[in-house]
């Protein structure tokens, strides 16, 4: 479960972009999360209400995009969505394929209310 | 990973952030600030900075990752036995409770520091620096890092080390690759364990083991090696030895690396902190 630590951390970021900007409060942070991530979007949803208490973002929406896992084979060329633990090439099988996307775990947006300037 | 802001949107996503795309949605009367930060990145920031310890000193930084129970102590005892006239060798270790395993290896006449997490299941860089600053780096020539036992939460952060190196005992499965994909590709290195057992089980299949790993799209070397028995070493102590030898000469040219965990090339990264 080291989800909570993961919205710890990701708090305090919001919390530093809230100041930064003059922020009275959180509306909403916005996440990318690749299925290779090794983060469960579940389970930070359940972490986020005990790790933002009393924080800036107590009352924020988490909104959590998952995100496809895209490979693009080394041999052949051809690029297509897979699921996590096949990451071969459905088209010629080689295993030397480049992952294109499905690793990310990413802040993407923050919406703030009451910005003072 | 881009040094200036951390983020790793992979080329693949771009798509999504782009203007009109389904993630650049602003809400009505709010202010969206892009950020496009991993969300990992105060524990990077920490690993990157450990790795520069690390590098300072010419220390080689290893970090042992597999479930509870598949032998990693027991490795790193024989490993001591077999190296520590070779090699100035210390071990960080992470357990929830006891300092057990860090008295197993001090035994051998090897510093250990033992790092109880409580209840966290992973070690992550905050924890390593407290533990690095007790090592006289300038003294050693390995670190191993013993993770917690755990084939899921340690795969998601970066220490600082160099290496990774993924345990799998031959009484877990050889299908623990397949089902645990995060771990075993941020493998640089597969250890089959206690592999003397495997006269007694009819179920582990090592080359299936491999083909998993293979799936992953990992090239990482596997070994086979028993620790109870000592068999199989040859071939993990020549691989130990070729990686203080790439350290140094990294080393020697300011250079470093990263463990497979962080995985460098695919990211088109984009920079983007304005008020949209």
């Amino acid at each position: 479960m080291h989800e909570l630590s993961i919205c710890q951390s990701m708090l305090n970021q919001v919390g530093q972009i809230a100041e930064q900007h003059g922020a009275s409060s959180v509306a909403s942070i916005t996440l990318q999360i690749g299925p290779l991530s090794g983060v469960e979007p579940a389970l930070l949803k359940q972490a986020f209400p005990f790790a933002a208490a009393d924080t800036i973002a107590t009352k924020a929406e988490l909104i959590i995009h998952e995100l496809p896992v895209l490979i693009q084979c080394n041999h052949c060329g051809a690029k297509h969505e897979t699921v996590a633990n096949k990451l071969v090439c459905s088209q010629c099988g080689d295993h030397h394929t480049q992952l294109l996307a499905g690793d990310e775990m990413i802040l993407a947006s923050v919406e703030l209310d009451s910005v003072s300037h | 990973m881009c040094d200036t802001c951390g983020c790793n949107i992979t080329s693949g996503n771009n798509h999504l952030i782009q203007p009109g795309g389904k993630l650049s949605l602003v809400g009505v009367g709010k202010t969206s600030v892009s950020v496009l930060k991993n969300l990992m990145s105060e524990n990077d920031h920490i690993a990157e900075h450990n790795r520069k310890h690390f590098d300072r000193h010419g220390v080689l930084a290893i970090n042992l990752m597999s479930s509870p129970g598949s032998g990693k102590t027991a490795l790193l005892e024989a490993t001591i036995l077999q190296l520590k006239d070779k090699y100035r060798i210390a071990v960080i270790e992470g357990d929830l409770e006891t300092e057990n395993d860090a008295e197993r290896i001090r035994r051998h006449g090897v510093p250990a520091i033992q790092i109880t997490t409580g209840s966290a299941c992973h070690l992550d860089a905050h924890m390593l620096h407290n533990a690095v600053h007790e090592l006289s780096l300038s003294e050693l020539d390995i670190v191993f890092i013993e993770n917690v036992g755990n084939l899921v939460c340690p795969a998601s952060f970066d220490l600082g080390h160099h290496l990774n190196v993924t345990l799998l005992s031959v009484t877990e499965g050889d299908d623990k690759p397949a089902k645990y994909p995060v771990m075993f590709r941020a493998a640089d290195l597969m250890l089959l364990t206690k592999t003397d057992l495997l006269d007694v089980l009819d179920d582990f299949d090592t080359d299936k083991a491999e083909t998993h790993l293979r799936e992953l799209a990992s090239d990482a070397p596997v070994f086979e090696l028993s620790a109870r028995r000592g068999s199989g070493f040859k071939s993990w102590l020549a691989w130990l030895v070729q990686q203080v030898n790439a350290q140094r000469d990294r080393v020697k040219d300011g250079g470093s690396r990263k463990p497979a965990i962080q995985p460098e090339g695919v990211s088109e990264h984009l920079h983007a902190d304005s008020i949209t």
